[in-house]
């Protein structure tokens, strides 16, 4: 069965990530990962003329760098599944318009980057797709733009306030053997505990992440120590805590195998208040340096849920609590077999 | 009921997640800034006063302009929005906070075009203060004028 449990996925298939790509702008290369990262830029414009284009750029950037690995041209790929944080999600569909390979496109906020993937390796596991490229990607400015004020607006931020990673991550997803295999998918369900302020997505997010964890233990009959690492996308300093402390109430500790994306990308002095947010946070953590671990044979098995904030500035306006959501896939060593 | 329940124990139980602003400290940064920006108005003022012989009252005028001016250097250096997460309501709240509300949203909405861009997003963030403004002002001058013109004549 792949439908396992009530919401996860266990694939019949050996699907593995054949390679990643990750292009990151100024603030993340100054993080602890930057030698995680494929490609990095000085300045926050990318050299382009406007954060949007900034934003396609990085995209476009870390789907050639994946495809590139191996020696692929577009056409090599079937399908092409991505989705931002922009309206109408412009940055992937321009970026679609562009390498023109046939198109998917998702909004799942910052757990774009684990929806695409789960739904790209079910389509490779069901025999639709042969090749498969995930991305997503978020820009600060951009994000700032769409969600918050002006960049340059000397608004004060609330130290619950998290700062949108600039960056994108591609992965793509074949049954060709590689170093890193994806072996299920938990798929999540929205979740709002009435938290409003959106400048505090990781309250928000923190029971999304739980539910979504839990059940997947639950789905497939497994514990938190059958996992070297549970990661979560952006829950921060803030969500992170909280996210332990509600597993902890289900009965799970995953106190020493936690860890989230936003509180490694960055470090605690690069001033980003509770941490690291945005798709590309989760994206290009797990596609730089978790992927480049499990290869290495370092991390056995990581489940790696991204969590989203379904919100918009209208609906915060409307005085609506914010709808969150998370989706996990674990991966896997691939020295784990033997 | 249980779902509402659930939702309002949510929401106390995170409190202790978040961490606490610290209103003291904020509220003497944004004193120590706040003053210091007006501090720095008087002074402009004092300026166009004593050397370009400005009365007191005409003075205001080219002071305003002048503190714009040096806000919207500011905010256009990247400089500003530094300063107003620090100050918060110090740099906020002075006209140089209001000239860093219009030059960031122009700059920001520069890509968008010079009319459907700069001058219809530039009042996004300061247009509220302007209709409250000039709404404030006016029912302010309406009391004043009333009470002047007919309450102090009876008494």
């Amino acid at each position: 069965m792949i439908l396992t449990g009530k919401q996860s996925w266990v694939f019949q298939n050996d699907l593995y990530i054949n390679a990643t790509g990750t292009a990151v702008g100024p603030k993340e290369k100054d993080g602890p990962l930057k030698e995680t990262f494929d490609v990095t830029f000085d300045d926050l414009h990318c050299g382009e003329k406007n954060w949007e284009l900034a934003e396609r750029k990085l995209m476009n950037t870390a789907i050639e760098t994946c495809i590139q690995k191996l020696n692929y041209t577009y056409d090599d790929v079937d399908f092409f599944l991505a989705g931002d944080l922009l309206n109408q999600n412009v940055t992937a569909n321009f970026v679609a318009r562009q390498n023109q390979i046939p198109f998917l496109c998702m909004f799942g906020a910052c757990s774009t980057s684990m929806e695409t993937l789960a739904l790209g390796s079910a389509l490779v596991d069901g025999g639709f797709a042969n090749r498969i490229i995930a991305a997503t990607s978020s820009h600060n400015a951009t994000a700032e733009r769409q969600f918050r004020y002006p960049t340059e607006y000397g608004g004060q931020k609330p130290d619950t306030a998290t700062a949108t990673v600039t960056g994108s991550g591609a992965a793509l997803v074949s049954k060709e053997k590689g170093k890193v295999k994806i072996t299920s998918a938990t798929i999540g369900r929205v979740a709002d505990y009435g938290i409003k302020d959106p400048f505090d997505m990781g309250s928000a997010m923190a029971p999304a992440a739980a539910q979504t964890i839990s059940q997947h233990f639950k789905d497939l009959g497994r514990e938190p120590s059958d996992y070297d690492l549970i990661v979560t996308g952006d829950l921060s300093g803030v969500g992170s805590p909280i996210v332990k402390d509600l597993l902890k109430e289900e009965g799970y500790n995953v106190f020493s195998t936690h860890n989230d994306c936003g509180l490694m990308i960055y470090r605690p002095d690069q001033n980003v208040f509770a941490g690291g947010s945005g798709c590309a946070c989760s994206a290009v953590v797990t596609y730089g340096h978790l992927v480049e671990q499990i290869a290495k044979g370092e991390l056995k098995r990581v489940f790696v849920v991204a969590t989203g904030a379904l919100l918009s500035p209208t609906m915060t306006q409307q005085k609506e609590t914010i709808p969150t959501i998370a989706h996990g896939v674990v991966l896997e060593s691939v020295e784990v077999e033997g | 009921m249980s779902d509402k329940n659930l939702k309002d124990n949510y929401s106390k139980k995170v409190q202790q997640y978040q961490p606490k602003p610290n209103y003291f400290l904020n509220c003497l940064k944004a004193f120590i800034i706040g003053g210091l920006i007006c501090t720095f108005g008087q002074l402009v003022q004092n300026f166009y006063i004593r050397y370009f012989d400005f009365t007191k009252e005409d003075a205001g005028n080219p002071t305003v302009s002048t503190l714009v001016l040096i806000a919207v250097l500011l905010t256009a250096f990247g400089v500003y929005d530094r300063i107003g997460q620090f100050a918060g309501a110090g740099s906020a709240v002075p006209v140089t906070g209001f000239a860093n509300s219009m030059a960031s949203a122009a700059i920001e909405h520069r890509s968008e075009g010079i009319v459907l861009g700069i001058a219809t997003n530039m009042f996004k963030l300061a247009g509220n203060v302007i209709v409250f403004g000039v709404t404030a002002a006016y029912i302010v001058g309406l009391i004043r004028y009333i009470f002047q013109h007919y309450l102090m004549h009876q008494l």
